[in-house]
């Protein structure tokens, strides 16, 4: 077993800082709580239980990327884009919050700044881009592919950008931001690249089998027909 | 960068750290990571008292120290940010061995280096010594939230169900002589993500039909509502009072 952290540990940004974050994750949260209520309603617990153990079991299967690199899914955008930005940002943070307690990856201290960059940032630019993406490219299994893919590089950044501003605030040593930027967001689109593959190819075939499945297709359900099912994308 | 999480880290075992209530580990972990995170980076010996508390508590919970530190690798890419810091940092420089390093940089390392590994290592001992059900448990006695304390339960037992999904999945295409394992293969890996997502979810509808029609309201019934007795607070108060002494020990001595 080889595992190594990828969540921000104890000690890389300040106290305060980190107490500031806390605070703005758990009214985050609480707002995310409310509406994933009018999704769920008594569904919640066990259908958001249920993808944030799907999220959790993505990301136990590695891929080899290239022999000896293995890369595997966050998971942020395919949660967004399958039960939408609410249940989707509550079911990362339950990650996380596992992650750090039961498997030791992310500071507890950190666990603000964590769910902040990948629960809230992630979740809300992907959602964002894939909502934007969808009015104007077709609402098909490859539309939907070709969103997955662009929304997941972009708030996979996005989400490594948050810890950069997190650091400006709060970092416990001086370092020139443009070079953490830079070197942050530059591992981040590799990462994205492999995440948003795997995500389109994941979101086509659930839209091809189970369109009704797929949050971010409900809002056209009306226009849709129901799409032929393929054999293979 | 990095591997998936294959296993839980519990450690089954008896000892007194093991007997304790998750509600008292989990408070006792948590105040301990916040001192260690406040105490300023140059009261070194500090961080020594930090590490002596904690080996303490290792050897009481018998946890052995090369599985603690097998585990602690998890910070590996920390260590390296760490090992980057004096040559990127800025200010002051001090000449070591024909190497112009920063002092802040150095001070910024040893920040990382040292509240990095003692918050990992805590952590470690936490899940080493609580089964995932109890830290759940202990949780929702914190007054977690409840919404979450659910989502993580339900997350916790169907993720042994998923992961055998996924893995009889695998087997079958194996023995059907395909395994992808390249990028230019990631398709085939994609579409049975999209297949396990499928089967998780219309599975999760069965069950929670299953639970409906047997009285499910959006809440599982409490089996165990055992509070931790105060004894048991003390013990694990122990912890996060020595430390707390340390801190204040070091921060009059300077």
């Amino acid at each position: 077993m080889e595992t190594t952290a990828m969540h921000i540990a104890n000690g890389i940004v300040d106290g305060p800082v980190s107490a500031v974050f806390a605070v703005l994750a758990i009214a985050a949260l609480a707002v995310c709580v409310r509406k994933a209520g009018h999704d769920l309603d008594e569904r919640l617990a066990p259908m958001a239980g249920l993808v944030a153990a799907f999220i959790f079991a993505v990301q136990m299967l590695n891929f080899n990327v290239l022999p000896g690199v293995s890369g595997h899914l966050l998971g942020g955008t395919l949660a967004v884009i399958l039960v939408g930005p609410w249940v989707g940002a509550l079911c990362v943070s339950t990650v996380l919050i596992v992650q750090c307690l039961v498997f030791s990856d992310g500071g507890v201290t950190a666990l603000g700044l964590n769910i902040t960059n990948m629960a809230l940032l992630g979740t809300a630019a992907g959602y964002l881009l894939v909502a934007g993406l969808l009015r104007i490219l077709p609402k098909t299994a490859s539309g939907l592919a070709v969103t997955a893919f662009i929304a997941s590089v972009i708030s996979v950044v996005v989400a490594s950008q948050g810890f950069v501003l997190e650091y400006a605030l709060g970092g416990t040593t001086d370092l020139s931001l443009p070079w953490v930027s830079g070197a942050m967001a530059g591992v981040h689109v590799l990462i994205g690249i492999g995440e948003g593959l795997i995500a389109a190819t994941t979101v086509a075939t659930v839209a091809k089998v189970r369109p009704d499945l797929v949050y971010a297709l409900r809002r056209f359900r009306k226009p849709v027909t129901v799409p032929e099912v393929g054999v293979t994308a | 960068m990095g591997a998936g999480h294959a296993h839980p880290l519990h450690l089954e075992g008896v000892s007194p750290v093991h007997r304790l209530a998750p509600e008292v580990k989990i408070a006792a972990v948590l105040l301990f990571t916040i001192i260690v995170v406040l105490t300023p980076r140059t009261e070194f010996w500090a961080f020594g008292g930090y590490a002596v508390l904690l080996l303490v508590v290792a050897a009481v919970a018998r946890v052995p120290g090369l599985w603690l530190a097998q585990r602690a690798t998890i910070e590996l890419p920390f260590v390296l940010l760490a090992v980057a810091l004096p040559f990127a940092g800025h200010g002051e420089r001090v000449d070591w061995l024909g190497l112009s390093l920063s002092v802040d940089g150095l001070h910024g390392a040893w920040n990382i280096f040292a509240k990095g590994t003692l918050g990992v290592v805590a952590s470690l001992l936490l899940a080493a010594t609580t089964t995932m059900r109890d830290l759940i448990l202990g949780l929702d006695r914190l007054r977690c939230p409840t919404v979450f304390t659910q989502i993580a339960t339900f997350m916790l037992r169907y993720l042994d169900v998923l992961a055998d999904d996924a893995r009889r999945m695998r087997i079958a295409r194996l023995a059907r002589g395909y395994d992808p394992r390249f990028l230019w293969q990631v398709k085939a890996f994609a579409v049975s993500v999209g297949a396990l997502f499928l089967r998780a979810y219309e599975r999760g509808e069965r069950v929670y039909l299953a639970m409906v029609s047997r009285g499910y309201a959006g809440r599982l019934p409490q089996t165990d509502d055992r509070r931790a007795p105060a004894g048991q607070w003390a013990a694990a108060a122990v912890l996060p009072v020595a430390t707390a002494s340390i801190a204040l020990a070091a921060a009059l001595g300077s």
